[in-house]
């Protein structure tokens, strides 16, 4: 650090270093990203986050039975990953039962999944826009694949040719 | 996850031979220096002094301000854990220098001392403290009744009174705070010290504004934001049970909306 000597020694005729900050014109503090000042918004007023929070816990625990049974029903049980074919999918979804199921396990993993990225966003964008643009394409991606695989669960028809 | 530490072993050091009688040993505090007059850069410097191990940090600080080099930076008031000026990330742990003896930091290898994280260094150790105030302001820290004031003291039990002891001992020295994650990367969030001076007034039975502060602290930046990473618990040096405090506040929200 130079503060034990340079200041002691002060100005050399002639060898005049070249000091590029003195306490006139002090260096840029690094300032922490959005800190909180007067004029910080006050909160809108709503109950979002609370309800965003309730639901990561509650669907969190669905989600443990869903994806668990999932992947013990697709992966383990009754010969494994290689029976799954057209003809395993179109017989579980002829059942109600499993087009409920994996309805449920789709919306609540996809809403479950984005509420968490856009937790992620909001921590780790600094700049407004990066963060506005950042959920937006979250979002547009959340929507089209929550309507694509509702779309699919119920006009799946297995007379396809 | 807790605040990283450098320091392994709490051994004490060994007396070296030929001193035995001697308390004194020779440590090295190795010091996040940062002077904007000077240079742009923050720099760590190191400064070997021989010292008790019985001492404080706060005492090595102080030798190394007064006998080695006046112009280190560093604030402190009472000097003995009640004011909370000297909070600093000690070995990479947030700590008040006053109330951590020499001896618990493993001292045979070079002990950092640095500003707190996540606040504007304005020199050395010193931090702008006015984001974690103002955070603390805007729960409103402070007794909020309706009608006539009593002609007497405002009564309360002993249990009313335990409710929210552990969140009275807080000292705004910003340990908590400047520890925390979510802190670190949006300094919008209200952090633990607020949430625990709110936790203070919410749970008085005296106060009638808990549901103004609840109201606040629903908010994008306020507790729905901790990650529960027990940070703030691990580095009060008022052993506060902050996490739990913020999910008390947590409970409370959702117990009075539902």
């Amino acid at each position: 650090m130079s503060t034990e000597s340079t200041s002691a020694i002060g100005e050399v005729e002639g060898v005049e270093p070249p000091r590029r900050y003195d306490a006139d014109h002090p260096a840029p503090v690094i300032e922490p990203p959005r800190k909180r000042t007067g004029k910080t918004p006050k909160g809108s007023g709503t109950n979002f986050e609370m309800y965003a929070w309730l639901f990561m816990r509650l669907s969190g625990i669905v989600l443990v039975v869903l994806v668990i049974g999932h992947l013990l029903i697709q992966l383990v049980l009754d010969g494994g990953v290689s029976k799954i074919g057209f003809a395993f999918v179109a017989g579980r979804w002829a059942s109600p039962f499993w087009q409920v199921w994996d309805l449920t396990m789709l919306w609540l993993a996809m809403l479950h999944g984005a509420n968490g990225l856009r937790t992620v966003i909001n921590d780790y964008a600094e700049r407004d826009n990066t963060r506005f643009w950042l959920k937006m394409l979250l979002y547009t991606a959340t929507v089209f694949t929550v309507l694509l695989g509702t779309l699919v669960i119920f006009t799946f028809d297995p007379n396809i040719r | 996850m807790a605040t990283p530490t450098l320091e392994k072993s709490g051994k004490a050091p060994e007396p070296e031979a030929g001193f035995a009688d001697s308390p004194y040993i020779t440590a090295t505090f190795r010091i996040r220096r940062f002077n904007p007059e000077v240079s742009e850069d923050a720099q760590w410097q190191d400064f070997q002094i021989s010292i008790d191990p019985k001492e404080r940090v706060l005492d090595a600080l102080h030798k190394i301000k007064w006998e080695v080099d006046g112009t280190l930076t560093f604030r402190r008031s009472c000097a003995h854990g009640i004011c909370g000026s000297d909070a600093m990330r000690i070995n990479g742990k947030n700590r008040l220098a006053c109330k951590t003896l020499i001896k618990d930091l493993s001292p045979e290898k070079p002990i950092t001392v640095e500003a707190i994280k996540g606040l504007t260094v304005l020199k050395d150790l010193v931090v702008d403290m006015d984001p974690f105030f103002q955070a603390y302001r805007d729960v409103m820290p402070f007794l909020i009744t309706k009608g006539n004031e009593p002609t007497r003291e405002r009564l309360q039990s002993a249990e009313d009174r335990e409710r929210f002891d552990d969140t009275t001992k807080c000292i705004l020295c910003a340990a908590c705070t400047s520890s925390c994650p979510v802190f670190w990367n949006d300094g919008q969030y209200f952090g633990p010290a607020a949430i625990v001076n709110a936790h203070r007034f919410i749970f008085d039975s005296r106060d009638e504004g808990g549901e103004q502060r609840l109201e606040i602290l629903n908010d994008r930046d306020g507790v729905w934001r901790c990650r529960t990473t027990f940070n703030c618990t691990d580095a009060c040096p008022r052993g506060i049970e902050v996490t739990k405090a913020i999910q008390e506040v947590k409970r409370a929200l959702i117990t009075r909306r539902f």
